[in-house]
């Protein structure tokens, strides 16, 4: 039994962490209307910083966390007033070409900067223990990422859902004209997601830092991730990602303990699954080519 | 009188490419082995992007398979090359079929995901099934034997293998050619421009993408074919979507709206990396700047840009 509650709290911090990421993912894409390739270098970007910050500038682990995120989103307007803007009017294949562009050079940077080795950081002092429960041993660690992953995600929904800045946010991804013409200023928008899609992603990122090590390979993984979880989900679906996320933390969190061998090939068969019987995801709809 | 010109370039181009093993040394047999090889991969890839308007980020995986393809058969069967080189055809094409199945139903934006996302699927697998695959390391040691119909070829001397692969590209982008002249290439450009307007028109959309999408991809496993015995290896990095970046970027450097786009693509994109990587050890970075400026600035790659100022100082 302990095995399975293990298992369980396992898949679930992988899941909110990857609901994190999908997330925002999600909500550049339902505002934009286009994929941001680079959204995991952005999550990798996060982590690296985390990583400076913590053991190069002896910072605590809250400040880099609070830190990290900021120097990601400053990038993000900078990538979104100097690049992204040509695009905006574009066809959608020309937004893919140019974001996959940054996420080439984001990973060469990140090689160049940082090297192609591993590196670690550790957890805070206060998390780096262990706790009984359900009747086996959990990570402190990883509770405290299940329980900012919750946080967020209630924030999140309360955001999108009760305050005048989701609204807003809404009103642009409907129509972006309509928002226009009711003097919403959606150049500011457009800027302002992408920036808050990017910090989510660094956010992610500085938390997983503790979690994984840290190469310059990590990005390209969770973008592949959280291509799965908004395939499976729906893409743009704000329960969608929720959905993905939480799935594919199962079928990593029991695949890796109980079918090792193929345990890397499991989320790509739980995609194709959903493809084959919901083809715009879970809680996705009309995406037909 | 254009026409003539046109083709009095193209055979003055073709002429000299079959005398690059008697007028330069074996560093450039290398060279215009890897761009002959490499144009076609890219060519490939524009029948599905260029011509039916899919963005596929996994056509890496269709190289890799006929690499890996082609690895197996010479360790194992030890056939001759040409009846290797079919098999890894038939491999990408089933590979294709399946992954093109279920990616072509969705729109753009969703192929994309799914073509990066299977794509990696099979770099997963090659790295994970060690005792088929070799894991990272790859497969290599292996060697070419005969080459088939009865011909006597040293496949191993660089210069004739040089000539097998000219020979062998040619004539299957003759047929690619062929392929998007026919009825049903202006379909795939009609289906780009319009698929509402197609499907209205009592045409299947779908069966012409998928169709298009295996063509695309068992061209790309005839040059995974041809690309194993020339590295001698089958690696993974062959499947990795690092490789499937570079007939986007041949692509979109030469010129997707053209047939010969992807061929001058590809061939400056070797130059360059030949001539970047002396230099600094960043070239993936260069090639995003590459490719943001064409995409921002060029979007008909230099093959348009160069057509586009030709009819300018014509006029």
């Amino acid at each position: 039994m302990s095995g399975i509650g293990a298992a369980l709290l396992n898949s679930l911090d992988i899941g909110l962490l990857l609901f994190i990421i999908a997330v925002g993912l999600n909500i550049i894409f339902g505002v934009l209307n286009i994929i941001n390739f680079a959204h995991g270098a952005l999550y990798m970007l996060g982590a690296y910083l985390a990583f400076t910050l913590i053991n190069l500038a002896g910072m605590p682990f809250w400040a880099a966390l609070l830190l990290a995120p900021i120097g990601v989103v400053i990038l993000a307007v900078i990538i979104d007033r100097v690049l992204l803007r040509f695009i905006y009017s574009r066809d959608v294949a020309d937004s893919l070409l140019l974001t996959f562009a940054i996420l080439l050079m984001i990973n060469e940077s990140v090689r160049m900067i940082w090297g192609s080795g591993i590196h670690v950081v550790q957890p805070p002092d206060l998390l780096s223990g262990s706790v009984q429960l359900l009747g086996s041993s959990v990570a402190t660690y990883s509770l405290f990422v299940i329980v900012i992953g919750l946080l967020l995600l209630a924030g999140l929904w309360y955001l999108f859902n009760r305050t005048r800045i989701g609204r807003i946010m809404r009103a642009a991804a409907l129509d972006r004209d309509m928002a226009e013409a009711l003097c919403i200023n959606t150049r500011l928008v457009v800027t302002g997601v992408f920036a808050f899609g990017a910090w989510l992603a660094a956010v992610g990122g500085v938390m997983a830092a503790p979690m994984r090590a840290l190469d310059p390979g990590m990005g390209d993984k969770i973008i592949i991730e959280s291509f799965i979880v908004v395939v499976i989900g729906g893409l743009g679906s704000f329960p969608g990602a929720l959905i993905g996320a939480l799935i594919l933390g199962l079928i990593h969190g029991f695949g890796g303990r109980y079918l090792p061998e193929v345990n890397m090939l499991l989320p790509f068969v739980g995609m194709a699954l959903v493809l084959l019987f919901k083809p715009h995801g879970i809680m996705g709809k009309g995406a037909n080519a | 009188m254009k026409t003539k010109v046109l083709m009095a370039i193209l055979a003055a181009v073709i002429a000299g490419l079959i005398a690059v093993p008697w007028i330069a040394s074996y560093f450039y047999v290398f060279i215009f082995t890897e761009i002959l090889i490499l144009g076609l991969f890219a060519a490939s890839f524009n029948l599905i992007f260029g011509y039916t308007g899919m963005l596929s980020f996994g056509h890496a995986a269709f190289f890799g398979i006929g690499a890996y393809a082609m690895a197996l058969i010479l360790i194992h069967l030890e056939w001759p090359f040409l009846v290797s080189l079919l098999v890894s055809m038939g491999a990408s094409a089933l590979l294709a079929l399946v992954i093109g199945f279920l990616s072509v139903r969705l729109n753009e934006v969703y192929f994309a995901m799914l073509t990066l996302a299977f794509g990696m699927m099979v770099f997963a697998i090659a790295y994970q099934w060690r005792s088929v695959t070799n894991g990272s390391d790859g497969l290599a040691g292996f060697t070419l034997g005969s080459f088939g119909l009865g011909l006597d070829l040293t496949l191993a001397n660089p210069s004739v293998y040089y000539h097998v692969v000219l020979g062998i590209v040619a004539i299957a982008s003759i047929v690619l050619y062929l392929i998007c002249r026919s009825s049903f290439g202006m379909t795939l450009k009609a289906i780009r421009q319009n698929p509402e307007r197609v499907s209205f028109a009592g045409l299947n959309v779908r069966t012409y993408r998928l169709v298009a999408f295996v063509i695309g991809g068992t061209f790309a496993g005839l040059t995974g074919g041809l690309i194993a015995p020339f590295l001698r290896v089958a690696s993974p990095e062959l499947l990795h979507w690092s490789m499937s970046a570079e007939p986007i970027l041949m692509a979109i450097l030469g010129g997707t709206g053209y047939f010969l786009g992807p061929f001058i693509g590809a061939a400056a994109f070797v130059l360059l990396e030949t001539v970047i990587t002396t230099y600094t050890q960043a070239w993936m970075l260069v090639l995003g700047i590459i490719l943001a400026v064409m995409v921002i600035f060029f979007r008909k790659g230099l093959l348009g840009t160069v057509i586009d100022w030709w009819m300018e100082v014509k006029k």
